[in-house]
């Protein structure tokens, strides 16, 4: 346990592995925002999540190709994967609202497929990444060092949520999209165009992705078979943080990406991943013995 | 069911009429079969491996083809797609010998896929030159079929090794003070290569203070930095293919870590050079082959000169990938050459007694199949560009030791 040998010799390694996580978190935070909002209104679990990152990354990269700064990325993937989003909805997704499960993951299961594909052929199966040319933050004497690039994702990624919620809050859109969620039947009769409702779901969600995507690009690398360890990363977050809790989502994935970090250190970063797949299983056993309480009074 | 049969029965007599029935040998070629990469996760390098090929094929007939006994053989190569698949590349192998009746197979893009086909061209007893496979797996197996042109995975970093202890020494530090980092990917391939940097870490009684596996989707190693810059090694060596690349030159710029020497392989396939212009400055990296390097043969003549005929055919330079690719083929020839026979068994025999220079780099096979004769390179990026520095025999610029502090750049 040599590792934790340094994290006592240094216990300012552990404010880095902290920070340097939350940042990260905010990332995967918004990415599973967009999945909750889908999975929440129309029921369908988006498995094209990490896809929808994915097309965000290969957006800003075009657009880093034409010499334009990065950061223009975050809102023209957003425009481009909102209408990608839109369009998918009378093609595809709209055959699937209100059919079970098992056909929604394995629709969406063949839309990531096809952008994966879609991706290798026009962008090839090389590993792209965008340098923002930003520099890094020292901290306590250069031992904590966060990038700018990271600060900035994290900024972004809250500011994008924010939008979202005050847009769900208090537009008409994001009243009908919440009226939906609640009872779609209802939503109906009371006037509300519910398809169009769906199509505008899934479009933000799409243009969520994307936003995360151009975000990634910056901080860390793209090629066409990334895409799974952020649907996974997503759903994890969702499953934790539970439907309809908006807050509980920021939190889980901001807390996801610290423990993730710290894990990595501590335990090796071949245990990453596996540490986080422990976590969530011990979150939902966790939960489940905490339902089973209040079952009892019902049984 | 009877339905069912002659639906069946109809399809393969159309796919036969089709012209999908073994492809005829004209009689005055030589036919080599392989099955590349075109498509999924490797089509890049697919496409390099092919375009290795081809320009060997192309200039070879140019220069009148081979000449096997008192016959002039032209040279002519069926490929197959395997979509970056291992099951389809075995399948693809299969129908090659099979269907397509070649005697001779070039080898698949990666490790994997090779270690896929080797067992179908062994049962069959098909001669099967390769440039792409480096994992020292394939040959710990007894294959008598297989043969590599490339140095093998776990030759990649050890020079890096080497390089350090060396450059320790003219210091004036004693190399078992040194401490080593290491990170790498945990697939056959990155293994291979910390199996070599581990045994001459030991050889030279260095010590190893982190030793991380690296998960397969990896994109964040910044763990791993933070423990490299509270433990301060001398050497920190990184594999996990372009991503790995990607990945360690940005971090490590990012975070601003400080080590000595940093060695890491996939380099050139991640374009560091390109994507991060100085932030890749004085990091080493593994190489097959350069271009700068003085080996020469009758066909391509020097290494300098396979580049530029290659940047005039495909418009782009060469990556190692296509020169040993080109290097695969060249072997073939000669060995056919001096069989005297085109019969598989002799030319295996051939091949197993094979020492020559190329511009790819001399090549001798061991009892196992692999290339004992070349040594890896490695390059330092300097001015942004990547420079050869060892081994020294071959190298043109100078080590720049140790890197400098990010502080001080």
């Amino acid at each position: 346990m040599d590792n934790i040998q340094i994290l006592l010799a240094e216990p300012v390694v552990l404010v880095d592995l902290l920070l340097n996580g939350l940042l990260v978190g905010a990332i995967f935070a918004l990415a599973a925002y967009g999945m909750a909002l889908v999975w929440g209104v129309m029921n369908i679990i988006n498995v094209a999540q990490g896809e929808f990152v994915l097309l965000g990354g290969y957006v800003t990269l075009v657009l880093a190709g034409q010499g334009m700064n990065p950061l223009w990325g975050v809102p023209v993937a957003a425009l481009v994967l909102f209408a990608i989003g839109w369009g998918l909805y009378p093609v595809l997704i709209k055959r699937i609202v209100g059919r079970d499960l098992f056909t929604s993951i394995l629709a969406t299961f063949g839309i990531s497929i096809l952008i994966q594909q879609l991706c290798n052929q026009v962008f090839g199966a090389d590993v792209q990444t965008v340098d923002t040319g930003l520099g890094s933050l020292l901290l306590f004497d250069g031992r904590v060092v966060v990038s700018y690039a990271k600060l900035l994702a994290f900024g972004l990624a809250m500011w994008v949520g924010l939008v979202l919620w005050m847009g769900l809050r208090f537009t008409r859109m994001g009243r009908a999209i919440r009226a939906t969620a609640q009872n779609a039947r209802a939503a109906r009769v009371l006037g509300v165009d519910t398809g169009r409702v769906y199509a505008a779901t899934y479009a933000v969600n799409a243009a969520v992705c994307g936003a995360a995507g151009a975000l990634v690009v910056m901080i860390w690398t793209i090629h066409p078979y990334i895409g799974l360890p952020y649907t996974v990363r997503s759903f994890m977050v969702v499953v934790v943080a539970g439907l309809g809790n908006l807050p509980g989502v920021v939190i889980a994935g901001l807390g996801l990406g610290a423990a993730e970090n710290t894990a990595g250190f501590l335990l090796g970063a071949e245990y990453q991943v596996a540490f986080v797949f422990l976590l969530m299983v011990a979150i939902l056993i966790w939960r489940n013995w905490r339902l089973s309480k209040d079952r009892k009074v019902l049984r | 069911m009877q339905n069912f049969k002659s639906i069946i029965a109809g399809c393969l007599v159309a796919s036969a009429s089709l012209g999908l029935a073994p492809a005829t040998q004209a009689a005055d070629e030589i036919v080599l079969g392989a099955a590349i990469s075109t498509t999924g996760k490797y089509s890049t390098n697919g496409k390099h491996t092919q375009n290795g090929y081809d320009l060997a094929v192309k200039r070879i007939n140019e220069a009148g083809g081979v000449k096997v006994g008192d016959t002039v053989y032209k040279l002519r190569i069926i490929y197959y797609d395997d979509e970056s698949t291992p099951a389809r590349g075995a399948q693809l192998a299969d129908r090659l010998i099979n269907q397509d009746g070649v005697k001779f197979l070039l080898g698949p893009y990666s490790s994997g896929l090779t270690k896929a086909i080797a067992p179908v061209t062994e049962k069959h007893k098909i001669p099967m030159v390769e440039g792409n496979g480096a994992s020292r797996s394939l040959f710990t197996q007894g294959y008598k079929y297989l043969f590599a042109v490339l140095s093998t995975s776990e030759q990649y970093l050890s020079s890096a090794i080497d390089l350090a202890a060396e450059s320790a020494k003219a210091a004036g530090k004693d190399p078992k003070t040194l401490k080593v980092a290491m990170a790498f990917e945990n697939d056959p391939f990155s293994q291979d290569v910390r199996a070599g940097v581990v045994d001459d870490a030991k050889r030279h009684g260095m010590k190893i203070v982190i030793d991380d596996k690296l998960p397969k989707d990896l994109s964040d190693m910044s763990a791993t930095l933070t423990k490299v810059r509270a433990l301060r090694p001398d050497v920190l060596v990184i594999s996990g293919h372009a991503r790995g690349a990607a990945t360690a030159v940005r971090q490590i710029a990012e975070m601003k870590i400080d080590v000595p020497i940093v060695a890491m392989t996939h380099c050139d396939s991640a374009d560091v050079i390109g994507k991060f212009k100085d932030k890749a400055e004085f990091t080493l990296c593994a190489s097959q082959w350069d271009r700068s390097l003085t080996y020469r043969d009758n066909l391509f003549g020097t290494a300098e000169e396979y580049a530029q005929l290659f940047e005039k055919e495909y418009g782009y330079k060469p990556p190692y990938q296509a020169a040993e690719s080109s290097a695969a083929v060249m072997t073939f020839v000669d060995a056919f050459t001096r069989a005297k026979s085109l019969d598989t068994g002799k030319v295996r025999d051939a091949l197993a007694a094979t020492e020559f220079q190329t511009f790819y780099g001399n090549i001798k096979f061991d009892e196992t199949g692999k290339n004992i004769a070349k040594p890896m390179v490695l390059y330092q990026v300097l001015g942004g560009e990547y420079k050869v520095v060892a081994p020294t025999k071959w190298a043109s610029e100078k080590l720049v030791y140790p890197r400098p502090k990010w502080s001080e750049r």
